[in-house]
């Protein structure tokens, strides 16, 4: 397979991949490559590599040690668990969002559509605040969940809402409807047609938003902060955990596991790029 | 922290600032660092960096130090958030003349920075504005019949308190408990499981100690364990809540000093006398903390627990944090696991 001219990542979601050289308008000129260079080194590589470095600063053993302490290992493991689970629901969830959103015609509709991106607009402290307040103690709702782990997992879905949804809404705005008629009309349950024909085409967009709705929950902080709790090897996130060792001075120890999430994002952004990939030339 | 843990941070300062800017959510200690307005020549603006708490108090402080003899012309900005987080970020290089906290470790952090003097805490007050006792806050009524520490690990009684380890302030709160046993004779041994057995009774542990209060007036638990000055400007809120000082609590001490890089150190220090005149602790008094002047604490009401003791009498902050609070190996750490 030749170069496409895709980015990486996948439709739509990976801006500013500076390597794509476009055919038809190129913008690849020595210039735009050291501005775009600049941009990113200063916004994301300078920042990153910092706290990589900064996790060095003691050494292999305080690396290891800090990561490894029972306290982290626990938070790091409700914190991967919980983006895997919260990524496995936002991608049935959102796809089916989307699908509504799209295909759908209801009173209604725009205000809905509208409303899919507030989760992003609201300072994640408020967003923990008002969890809390409709999901805690004194739920009007008479739902009492804060505190657990089932609230963190509310946290990171509510933040992490958008990503799926508007990944996909486009791609499925731009399906051809014909192949799944045309699957219709050779008796093809629904279900089939959708298996077949249209979850293929979607499944790129899905996988990336289910791959940045991932990173994002791993190192969710304010929304969780609040409603979890925050009791060591019960519902202490990793961002909390990182904070506790700032908290004490030990930026080295908070590095380390900022790095670990960071590893561990970077992986799962990885293999679906890969994952894409392969189904790309499978196709073929 | 060992010495050359102390080199690398040197060396690592610029990069730490990056670090905690990123990593502390400094908002509100950023806002305050914007450019200064430009002034006229006879006029000084002081920068107050603060814990949140004392906030009320400095509000009514600064205008009677604006109209005595030293203050007059002088110009506040005040800046108040999590006493750590203030600290980093004075630490970090936000601008200060005056630093507040509710512990002194906050402060000696600046001085390892050498933002403060070394000898910081060789006035008479040791360096101190404020005092208050760790207390016990309930429901009104007290249904649960709370009047001791042996009465929070009761069945069925769920306690409050903010993270130790991600509040400063919060370390109070253990260190009452903690010296509540040693300090009567008990050993080392068994105050270590009282807090084994105290934290099994904490559902909720906030980051700080006003989210701590928002829990608990928020409706969950039975105790919230506070600083005294922090029950009392919440019952002046009007949450519905009381508190008693227990028979052994802990006296909370809480360090001002002058930053060594203040453009007008002579009215920041001007300011910190100010801080301990009658006038100015009268009005700490009014919010609910203890004077450190004997003569005005005695026109106030606070109880007098028969056993009161101080952080020096627990072996110093620097002992305490290693041995409690070190998010590894401390023993708040390996009660919880």
């Amino acid at each position: 397979m030749s170069a496409t001219g895709y980015p990486l990542g996948a439709a739509g979601a990976a801006p500013g991949s500076p390597t794509t050289a476009g055919r038809a308008l190129s913008v690849s000129t020595p210039l735009s490559i050291g501005v775009i260079t600049a941009y990113l080194s200063v916004i994301v590589l300078i920042p990153l590599a910092a706290v990589v470095f900064r996790s060095s600063a003691g050494g292999w053993d305080v690396f290891w040690e800090s990561v490894t302490s029972p306290q982290a290992l626990a938070a790091l493991r409700l914190s991967v668990i919980g983006s895997f689970v919260v990524a496995a629901i936002n991608a049935v969830m959102g796809t089916t969002i989307a699908w509504v959103l799209v295909r759908d015609e209801f009173p209604g509709k725009d205000a809905v559509n509208a409303l899919i991106d507030l989760p992003f607009a609201l300072p994640t402290i408020v967003a923990g605040l008002t969890l809390i307040a409709l999901y805690g103690s004194r739920s009007p709702l008479g739902i009492n969940v804060a505190y657990t782990q089932f609230a963190v997992l509310l946290a990171l879905l509510f933040v992490t809402l958008p990503f799926v949804v508007r990944a996909v809404q486009p791609v499925l705005g731009e399906l051809d409807r014909d192949m799944e008629q045309a699957a219709t009309a050779l008796g093809a349950s629904s279900w089939t047609t959708f298996r077949l024909i249209v979850l293929p085409n979607l499944l790129p967009a899905v996988l990336a938003g289910v791959g940045l709705g991932f990173a994002r929950a791993i190192g969710e902080f304010g929304s969780v902060v609040l409603i979890s709790g925050n009791i060591p090897f019960q519902t202490e996130v990793a961002a909390v955990r990182i904070f506790s060792q700032v908290e004490n001075d030990n930026v080295t120890a908070a590095a380390a596991i900022a790095v670990v999430l960071l590893a561990i994002s970077l992986t799962v952004l990885l293999i679906i790029a890969l994952f894409e990939r392969w189904s790309r030339k499978h196709d073929q | 922290m060992p010495s050359h843990d102390r080199l690398l941070q040197s060396r690592f300062t610029r990069l730490q600032a990056l670090f905690a800017l990123a990593a502390t959510a400094a908002a509100p200690a950023l806002a305050s660092s914007f450019p200064r307005p430009v002034l006229a020549q006879d006029q000084v603006t002081l920068t107050l960096v603060a814990y949140s708490t004392p906030r009320e108090a400095y509000e009514a402080i600064i205008p009677l130090f604006q109209g005595a003899p030293d203050g007059a012309g002088v110009q506040f900005e005040t800046s108040y958030a999590g006493s750590g987080e203030q600290s980093r970020a004075v630490e970090g290089g936000l601008p200060a003349d005056v630093v507040a906290f509710s512990l002194e470790p906050d402060i000696t952090r600046l001085v390892k920075a050498g933002l403060v003097a070394e000898d910081w805490n060789a006035d008479e007050y040791k360096g101190m504005v404020t005092d208050s006792v760790v207390a016990l806050a309930f429901r009104t009524g007290n249904p649960k019949g709370i009047a001791s520490w042996d009465d929070l690990i009761k069945e069925g009684v769920e306690v409050i308190t903010a993270n130790p380890l991600t509040s400063g302030g919060a370390r109070w709160n253990i260190l009452a408990a903690w010296g509540a046993f040693l300090q009567t004779g008990k050993t080392e041994e068994e105050a270590t499981e009282y807090l084994r057995q105290l934290f099994t009774h904490v559902p909720v542990q906030d980051k700080s100690a006003r989210e701590a209060l928002a829990t608990f007036t928020g409706g969950k638990g039975d105790v919230l364990i506070s600083y005294e000055n922090e029950a009392i400007a919440a019952q002046q809120a009007g949450e519905e809540l009381e508190y008693i000082v227990p028979d052994q609590t802990i006296l909370i001490e809480n360090p001002v000093a002058v930053d060594t890089e203040s453009a007008n150190p002579e009215k920041a220090q001007a300011f910190i006398d100010f801080l301990r005149t009658p006038d100015a602790q009268k009005v700490f008094g009014e919010k609910g903390y203890r004077s450190i002047l004997p003569e005005v604490l005695e026109t106030f009401d606070f109880p007098t627990p028969p056993t009161l003791f101080t952080i020096a009498d627990l072996g110093g902050w620097s002992d305490v944090t290693t041995k409690l609070f070190d998010p590894d190996n401390g023993i708040v750490a390996k009660v919880q696991q």
